[in-house]
């Protein structure tokens, strides 16, 4: 399908909406509740655009091109527009970059500067802070939320806690935990989802918060070690050190999603407790360390020992429920026709 | 002054007028007789004739709305609306408390032309008597075979029930309505799908105001052409005005559609308080544009009211003398909409509050003119951009009162 966007001629799928054409094409139009996993919303009202023989300004998100349609993403009306969402958005919380968690990631922020915006363009809005920090991993800044409805969206429908609602009506209006609980007290998992979705710093890893600034990590994207499912995550690296974990959007089987483990739980790759030579107990009930080498030779010998002297039944074998579906296959294969017993379970089960 | 036997109102003032009784002595569910001895199509044909535009605000040709309808769909809904919240509106209160019947007979007959065979009355919950009545009407209604399986031997089914609303002037707007119907936050859906597509529980919807269904079994009984006889060329058929402000007798008064102003103010409900001048005029509810004294000829019907810069609207009048403070009616007005926004989209829930606050400063004498102008700035950007029609009606008569009234204003701004 051929559509003109700002004069330039563009080629673009059947079924595709304005801004999906124009993203495409690379042509930037501010949005700030748009997102593809959850859909147009049309709840900002930001991606304003013009199209020649329609009266009205059409919101991108939601409108569907056709063929031949001349768009105007850049127009004097189309921009008055965009700005004018952009302006209440930042009249209306806490927008304080310089301190913000999420500044150089923050699509208000990407808007009001693709906006060109200063100072005197808007009135800054002055809310007394309003922080619920009663989650253990997630922290919730009332007043820098923009209301866009992301989270409760990818809340109820991508992960299906159902846990964030809105509460309240009209300006009043505010995410909620429940029935309007401290969201550390709430039926939350803490799978961070919504943080994930936040396109500002209302919803932040508390863990990360401090610790590094956006373009200062290297990115490093990895398997979740800790169970078999795989999921692909992103590992925000600054000085060989993991500041935070977010999940890949495009990697399958989770696709965006991470549970509490893999997005907190990261921690123990730096505990001074981690084994990282397998250990021996001497006959004084002591440790050493000792090879890998000479560590399974012990363990096969044993094994031999065991069912020389009561049989093969007397071993079980319990697979870990971080090894993938190829090593558990291996494990039980080790067991059914190697050491000949049928005693196979897997940890998830016992 | 225009005489004119009413229909919509004939029997309100009518002992026990909201009794099945009283209203089967009148004539009452006459008209269903002889609709179900027509066809659907015939049934929709006909009101189609009578060219009945719809009594909710937005004006919309009824019998087009029912020609929407997928003809092979399996199941279809028909929602009544009587969340009537528009300010200065009280007209499907006083049908709905005094004469229930009128509307029911309506909402079989549109049922059967649609082919629904369930339809749901969406009241609002602060109507108390209202909800009493309408129960007790559709009790008596299945009494009488009016409702139910088999209708009057013609094979048609129909059930209704009430659902009452717990106070969101949003749920008035059609898929808002329906959100709340299905048990959800009131919050308007995305058109399209229009809900005569995808409405109720994903099915074909329509929805329809209790006034405008309310003059179906006339258009019924008298032919759809008696009825586009009474009116203007683009507003047939009767209306119920409902008239309150610096009047001497407000109240509803039902005439046809085209009466101006003037006689309605003047002849209808006894003239300006104390003989004062008149300085504005809201035509139709609190969302539709100011009119000054000089529009005052106007006639009360969708073209004519469009081509003096208002709107008909619900068709409530609120009449505002000499002395009136104009700024305090906009903040007052305002108020409203800003406790009433779903805080949905953008504009609407923080263009509101920041009008608001403007308007506050400027009504409470501590305002400037860069008060003005922002308000001037947020309300034109709000019109028109709004997810669903609230943010326009809240900009409409703040943009109107800054055209008409801009120096009253001004006069309220401090110095420097």
């Amino acid at each position: 399908m051929k559509v003109t966007i700002n004069g330039k001629r563009c080629e673009t799928p059947a079924g595709k909406t304005i801004l999906q054409a124009a993203q495409a094409n690379g042509i930037y139009i501010p949005t700030l509740c748009y997102l593809e996993k959850i859909g147009a919303l049309a709840k900002c009202r930001a991606c304003a655009v013009e199209v020649k023989g329609n009266p009205n300004l059409l919101t991108a998100c939601n409108t569907p091109v056709t063929e031949g349609m001349e768009i105007f993403t850049d127009s004097d009306r189309a921009v008055a527009a965009q700005r004018y969402v952009v302006d209440l958005a930042l009249s209306s919380g806490n927008h304080d970059c310089m301190i913000c968690e999420k500044s150089g990631d923050c699509e208000l922020q990407d808007a009001a500067y693709f906006l060109k915006f200063e100072d005197k363009d808007f009135r800054r809005g002055n809310y007394p802070t309003d922080i619920d920090d009663s989650s253990p991993f997630i922290r919730v800044d009332h007043n820098r939320c923009i209301m866009c409805g992301r989270c409760v969206e990818a809340c109820n429908r991508i992960v299906v806690n159902g846990v964030i609602k809105i509460i309240n009506r009209g300006f009043d209006s505010r995410i909620g935990f429940d029935c309007d609980d401290p969201m550390g007290e709430s039926s939350c998992v803490q799978c961070g989802e919504c943080t994930q979705v936040c396109p500002v710093g209302a919803l932040t890893n508390k863990k990360s918060i401090g610790k590094a600034r956006v373009w200062e990590v290297e990115k490093v994207r990895t398997t979740c070690p800790y169970c078999g499912v795989g999921c692909q995550q992103e590992l925000h690296v600054k000085n060989g050190r993991i500041v935070k974990v977010t999940s890949a959007e495009d990697g399958s089987p989770n696709k965006g999603r991470l549970c509490v483990k893999g997005r907190y739980g990261y921690d123990f790759i730096y505990s001074e407790d981690r084994l990282t030579t397998p250990l021996i107990r001497e006959k004084k009930g002591e440790f050493r360390e000792a090879s890998w080498d000479e560590a399974l030779d012990l363990v096969a010998k044993k094994f031999k020992d065991i069912i020389k002297k009561h049989g093969p039944d007397a071993i079980a074998g319990v697979s870990c429920a971080r090894s993938n579906n190829e090593d558990s296959y291996q494990m039980q294969k080790l067991f059914r026709s190697v050491l000949k017993t049928n005693n196979i379970d897997h940890c998830a089960r016992t | 002054m225009t005489n004119w036997e009413p229909i919509l109102l004939a029997n309100v003032n009518r002992p026990n007028s909201e009794k099945i009784e009283t209203y089967m002595r009148y004539g009452g569910y006459e008209a269903l007789r002889k609709a179900l001895k027509m066809t659907p199509d015939q049934v929709t044909a006909e009101v189609k004739l009578s060219e009945l535009r719809g009594r909710g605000g937005a004006g919309f040709p009824t019998g087009v709305k029912w020609g929407f309808m997928p003809k092979d769909a399996p199941v279809k809904y028909l929602a009544v609306n009587t969340d009537e919240g528009e300010p200065g509106t009280f007209k499907d209160r006083l049908i709905v408390e005094r004469d229930p019947h009128t509307i029911l007979e309506g909402v079989i007959i549109a049922a059967y032309a649609i082919g629904a065979h369930r339809a749901f009355v969406y009241i609002r919950g602060e109507f108390f008597l209202g909800v009493k009545r309408w129960i007790k009407a559709i009790s008596d209604a299945y009494q009488k075979g009016f409702l139910g399986k088999n209708i009057l031997g013609s094979g048609f089914d129909l059930d209704v029930s009430v659902h009452r609303g717990a106070g969101a002037y949003i749920c008035g707007e059609e898929t808002a309505m329906i959100e709340s119907l299905e048990g959800k936050r009131g919050v308007p859906r995305k058109k399209p799908p229009f809900p005569a597509q995808k409405g109720l529980l994903g099915q074909p919807t329509i929805v329809q105001n209790c006034e405008t269904l309310a003059n179906v079994p006339h258009i019924i009984l008298r032919g759809g052409r008696w009825y586009a006889s009474i009116g203007t060329e683009k507003s047939r058929g009767m209306k119920i005005f409902c008239v309150s402000g610096n009047v001497n007798s407000p109240g509803n008064f039902e005439l046809p559609l085209g009466t101006p102003l003037k006689e309605i103010i003047y002849e209808h409900a006894g003239g300006v308080r104390r003989g004062r001048d008149i300085k504005a005029i809201i035509p139709g509810g609190s969302s539709t544009p100011f009119l000054t004294a000089e529009k005052i000829n106007t006639p009360m019907g969708f073209e004519t009211l469009q081509a003096a810069g208002s709107a008909l609207g619900t068709g409530a009048i609120i009449v505002m003398d000499e002395t009136t403070d104009m700024v305090e009616v906009v903040r007052h007005v305002t108020r409203f909409y800003v406790h009433e926004s779903c805080g949905y989209c953008f504009p609407c829930r923080i263009g509101g509050k920041r009008m608001l606050s403007s308007l506050e400063k400027l009504a409470g004498g501590k305002g400037s003119m860069r008060d003005i102008e922002d308000l001037e700035y947020v309300a034109k950007g709000m019109y028109g951009r709004t997810f669903c029609p609230l943010g326009t009606g809240m900009a409409e008569p703040v943009l109107s009162a800054l055209r008409l009234f801009r120096p009253e204003f001004e006069k309220k701004t401090t110095k420097n």
